[in-house]
């Protein structure tokens, strides 16, 4: 069909496998040790850097990434970065909110609107409301009424 | 042609096989397509008449047809219909599905029943968007922003339960479109004998399949804290509304690059055969297809920059926007030298593609206004984004989706339209077209705020403006609806290649047989070597007296 065809099935040898399996066995153990060590920064990385490396051996081992046409590789390896990209530019935000202008970074003050929603808020009621919520004191839990003004209500 | 002799012997793809059924449980690319278009048709009209009751609505700030409760229920009608299930399956999912294997000198998509099971899925999707509207229309606009639609008591979650099925349909059209692409081409023919349309829909495709699982995240999301009250865009629960943007629009700022990538390959096709010249910069459009869908994924925080999004982040999200304008205008270029001492005829397709580039343009730059962080916080949210994104939508998408309707009809149907009819009603489009949103570019820079049911007086004479051009284009469709519809019952027989294009989907005949060509196609020219080979169309060829003919060329 194509050119580039190269559907021919690569059988590896059990060993193989059981090696990879192997591995993936020690860097568990690796895991759960290090989990035991107080390590600062580096915790979060080495726990990062070593489920990578699992992910990778049965990406490139049992899902025969390694072996197929590389093509696939690519696919793989730009899903990935795509959602690399996603959490990076969000976290972008997120990360940084407030390192401008301080106030920006701050909670919404207690006593804004949003915490003060009134069981099904049409934005009528909500603007009606607005004066006396800005003024009253609050209960957060409040926001928990969202659960009642589901789709249901129509 | 030759195969003229066998055009009478052989049934097209409308004729056999026969029956309700054999449409219904097609899987030939080319029925799916017609089943795509008269399905996305329906619903452009439906939005098209919202729009114009919207319009209507504005034309005077007093109340005139609805309630202000009615009005946000419309114009989020209008964005979630226009969005969802117009624009981005109008170019790929109808033209594309009809045209792309026919491009590539193929029988059939790689996938037939998936493509199948797309349309299906597409119509499941539709009908829980319409239930939406029996069960209380959605009224939080067409990207349902938390904490609005959390708290909304309209019917939310079927409508994004009805986008979560659409999503599907569109990745099941990216992925048959890749795997096509990649497997199904002619023999000779390489990544860069490929037409430009379908480097178009390969860079479409490549975002549906990437972006829309996002878009299926976000709105399941959406649905469990409503239901659940999870609490992920919730401050009260330590979430964060704007989390929720970031999740849309990684989804959406991409999905506008699915609806306007198509559009450009549909717009280089048109100019290079109505150029009648090989198109200038073949490798650049290319590449640029994929390099605007490449950048499309980094600039999406730009809807964001007066959401309380950092001001770090608007900062790299301003700075990347820009980069869009490289691909873009390397496009833009690149079809205005193809013109540039071509032998231009002006018909339909080209008319409209010459409406693209105006149109696009001004799209495109108010785009880069908008882009500016400083510019943006005094026009956000205002009447000049709703007058970008129609002219990058509908004077880009829609224009270029036009053009591909008038380019392909005669291969679609075997038909041609009134060329004089097609003629007048593209110029009532575009001067209902601007007539619309130019005046609202001057209303949104004067501070109208966009999604206001009504508004103070001074706005009144540009608004009414607008209203009118509203009209003007309502009906300008209705022409084009006439005049289609009519020659789709008895209008003049096409021949297999009216327009003298190159490209392969002419050298079948028309319409098409089931299994598109009668031999193996195989690359002997490419897609635009009009410098080497010569195909005078059949629309050409007719005798000086043949008025009909005659009135559209003239």
């Amino acid at each position: 069909m194509s050119s580039n065809g190269q559907s021919h099935h690569h059988i590896l040898p059990l060993s193989v496998y059981i090696n990879v399996g192997l591995a993936l066995l020690v860097l568990t153990v690796l895991t759960v040790v290090v989990a035991q060590m107080e390590l600062g920064v580096f915790n979060t990385i080495l726990a990062m850097v070593i489920a990578i490396t699992k992910a990778s051996l049965v990406a490139l081992f049992f899902m025969h990434l390694k072996y197929d046409n590389k093509l696939y590789l690519i696919v793989f390896l730009a899903a990935i970065a795509f959602l690399g990209l996603f959490i990076i530019l969000s976290m972008a935000d997120t990360e940084t909110r407030g390192d401008i202008y301080e106030f920006r970074g701050r909670p919404i003050n207690e006593d804004a609107v949003i915490y003060n929603r009134p069981g099904v808020a049409g934005i009528d009621t909500l603007a009606g409301e607005v004066a006396d919520t800005v003024t009253a004191a609050t209960d957060t839990s409040a926001a928990n009424q969202s659960e009642s003004d589901t789709a249901g209500g129509q | 042609m030759s195969n003229a002799a066998a055009t009478a012997a052989v049934p097209s793809y409308l004729q056999e096989p026969k029956g309700i059924k054999s449409w219904l449980l097609t899987v030939d690319h080319k029925r799916i397509g017609i089943m795509y278009l008269a399905a996305i048709m329906f619903f452009f009209f439906v939005g098209g008449a919202l729009a114009v009751i919207l319009r209507t609505e504005l034309f005077r700030p007093e109340q005139i047809l609805m309630d202000a409760d009615t009005y946000n229920q419309f114009f989020t009608l209008h964005g979630a219909i226009m969005i969802f299930l117009f624009i981005i399956p109008s170019i790929p999912a109808a033209l594309g599905n009809f045209i792309l294997p026919l491009m590539l000198g193929a029988k059939d998509v790689a996938f037939p029943r998936l493509n199948l099971a797309s349309w299906y899925v597409y119509v499941f999707g539709a009908i829980f968007c319409v239930a939406s509207i029996v069960l209380g229309a959605v009224d939080t606009g067409w990207t349902f922003y938390t904490p609005y639609s959390t708290t909304t008591s309209t019917s939310v979650i079927s409508m994004t339960l009805g986008v979560f099925i659409l999503g599907f349909s569109s990745i099941f059209t990216g992925l048959n479109f890749i795997v096509t692409i990649h497997k199904l081409r002619m023999p000779g023919m390489t990544w860069f004998k490929m037409p430009l349309m379908v480097w178009g829909l390969y860079a479409t495709a490549i975002i549906q399949v990437l972006a829309t699982p996002v878009l299926a995240i976000t709105l399941v999301l959406l649905i469990m804290e409503r239901v659940l009250g999870v609490g992920i865009f919730d401050p009260a629960m330590g979430g964060d509304p704007v989390l929720y943007q970031h999740f849309f629009w990684f989804y959406s700022h991409p999905a506008v690059y699915i609806m306007i990538l198509p559009g450009m390959g549909i717009i280089s096709e048109v100019i290079a055969c109505f150029s009648h010249r090989k198109i200038f910069g073949y490798k650049p459009i290319a590449y640029s297809s994929l390099g605007i869908a490449f950048v499309s994924f980094m600039v999406w925080g730009h809807h964001m920059f007066t959401s309380g999004q950092s001001e770090i982040a608007a900062m790299i999200f301003s700075f990347l926007t820009f980069f869009v304008g490289i691909p873009s205008g390397i496009k833009v270029f690149n079809w205005v030298t193809t013109m540039y001492k071509g032998s231009i005829s002006l018909e339909t397709p080209m008319v409209y593609a010459v409406m693209f580039l105006f149109l696009f343009m001004i799209g495109g730059f108010t785009g880069i206004m908008l882009g500016a962080l400083a510019l943006d916080v005094h026009l956000h949210d205002t009447y000049f984004v709703v007058a970008h994104f129609h002219y990058v939508m509908m004077g880009g998408t829609v224009m270029a989706f036009l053009a591909g309707i008038h380019y392909w009809w005669p291969k679609m149907f075997g038909r041609l339209y009134s060329e004089r009819w097609a003629k007048v009603t593209a110029l009532v489009i575009f001067v209902g077209f601007n007539m619309t949103f130019f005046s609202q570019f001057i209303l949104g820079a004067q501070g109208m705020p966009r999604r206001y049911y009504s508004y103070l007086d001074q706005y009144q004479p540009l608004h009414g403006f607008s209203s009118v051009g509203a009209w003007v284009l309502g009906i300008g469709f209705v022409i084009m609806a006439v005049y289609l519809t009519a020659s789709f019952f008895n209008g003049r027989k096409a021949g297999p290649n009216p327009w003298g294009a190159l490209t392969y989907e002419w050298e079948t005949l028309t319409p098409p047989p089931q299994h598109n060509f009668l031999k193996d196609v195989v690359l002997t020219h490419g897609p635009y070597d009009y410098d080497k080979v010569t195909v005078v169309g059949d629309f050409y060829d007719k005798s000086p007296t043949d008025k009909q003919h005659m009135a559209g060329k003239v």
